[in-house]
């Protein structure tokens, strides 16, 4: 075919062009968010004093600080890596902050407890639940984000599949948090890390399958 | 860019013809260590071309487009050095067995040229073909046809995906 043959076709097809790739990635994120949630009622419950503590309980509320922490700028990540022209740019700085957080966090509860009491605090109730509810409740939005970012054009299609998997994980993992009963900081900078590192390499290695274009 | 977005047709017309120059000069300089031949460029060219409509939507109309546009046609271009890598790979055992695979090379790829075509079924081919050769409007076509306007339109824009992902497969 010639090429002034296919500017004929390209400019016949002019009408049919898709929304903003922005409004599809965030419509996919607004429905991935719902169904996580709805997701999370059908197979766990918050827990009975979460309330209380999330008024009352500084380590309940970093929770909550870091996950959140983490898909906000993760999500701000996805718009801007589903453009081919798109760069981290500042969202990828906005990440070190709830690292940094975390690791105060960690210290403060290294100084105020004995260190007789941190094995027991690190290694919580229920460990292994935290690292199999995260990526479970992470799946909606992943799968949601994913086929909105396919509309894209990531030039990076490992990072752009990354960005999806850390904000779906952010979601789950801050899902996961008002059920959960383990609140120490060392027990979040673990279990919470290993779910959450697990869901961000498969949206890599998912991405960079997926998001060629 | 804009305008075209916004349903000029004619605006868009224009801009594509004064991209295919500009990217028929970026493709040729970019592939200049590797004397790519003419169709190969074209080639490129075409599949850039493919791409930046196809994608569209993903430009960010408060930024510049010259980056987005760049930023589509070295994707394509690394795609392409890639693909060519790869067929470079088969291990040459001596200058006769050299010079068939060059030979060949010319084969393979006026193959995938007709093959471009070739994979859009009966009808969707007839459709491009009146469009692009014959220059007919999707209205005439849809008349010919005995189709819709929007069938036609439909069917225009799903050729253009496949052709989109033959250049895809061929990267495998």
């Amino acid at each position: 075919m010639k090429t002034d043959d296919l500017i004929k076709a390209l400019a016949a097809d002019n009408a049919t062009v898709a929304p903003p790739i922005s409004r599809t990635v965030l419509a996919a994120l607004a429905v991935g968010i719902l169904l996580a949630v709805a997701h999370f009622y059908s197979i766990l419950v918050v827990r009975s004093d979460f309330a209380s503590a999330i008024t009352h309980d500084p380590r309940f509320i970093f929770k909550f600080v870091f996950t959140l922490g983490l898909a906000i700028p993760a999500a701000f990540l996805v718009l801007r890596l589903s453009r081919p022209d798109g760069t981290g740019g500042w969202p990828k700085w906005m990440l070190i902050v709830p690292i940094a957080l975390l690791a105060i966090a960690v210290a403060l509860e290294m100084l105020t407890l004995p260190a007789d009491h941190w094995q027991v605090s690190a290694m919580g109730s229920m460990s292994l639940a935290c690292m199999k509810y995260i990526p479970l409740l992470s799946i909606t939005p992943f799968v949601a984000i994913l086929y909105a970012m396919r509309h894209g054009a990531p030039s990076n299609p490992a990072a752009a599949g990354a960005a999806a998997g850390l904000v779906s994980a952010g979601i789950g993992a801050a899902l996961y948090a008002s059920f959960c009963i383990d609140d120490s900081p060392m027990f979040v900078a673990i279990w919470y890390v290993i779910g959450i590192a697990i869901v961000t390499a498969l949206g890599a290695l998912v991405g960079s399958r997926l998001l060629r274009w | 860019m804009r305008s075209a977005i916004g349903g000029d047709e004619g605006a868009y017309r224009l801009l594509l013809s004064d991209l295919s120059r500009a990217l028929r000069a970026t493709v040729r300089r970019g592939f200049s260590g590797i004397s790519a031949r003419p169709n190969e460029v074209e080639d490129v060219v075409q599949e850039v071309m493919l791409a930046i409509h196809l994608k569209r939507h993903t430009w960010d109309q408060s930024k510049p487009i010259g980056p987005w546009i760049m930023a589509i046609a070295r994707n394509k271009m690394i795609d392409d050095l890639r693909r060519k890598g790869r067929r470079t790979e088969v291990p040459i055992d001596g200058m006769l067995d050299f010079l068939e695979a060059g030979g060949h090379d010319d084969a393979i790829h006026a193959y995938d040229v007709g093959r471009v075509l070739t994979n859009l079924n009966g009808r969707n081919r007839e459709i491009v073909q009146a469009i692009t050769i014959d220059g007919h409007s999707a209205l005439d076509v849809a008349k010919r046809l005995g189709m819709t306007e929007v069938a036609v339109r439909v069917a225009l824009h799903r050729s253009l995906k496949t052709l989109a992902e033959t250049y895809q497969e061929t990267k495998t």
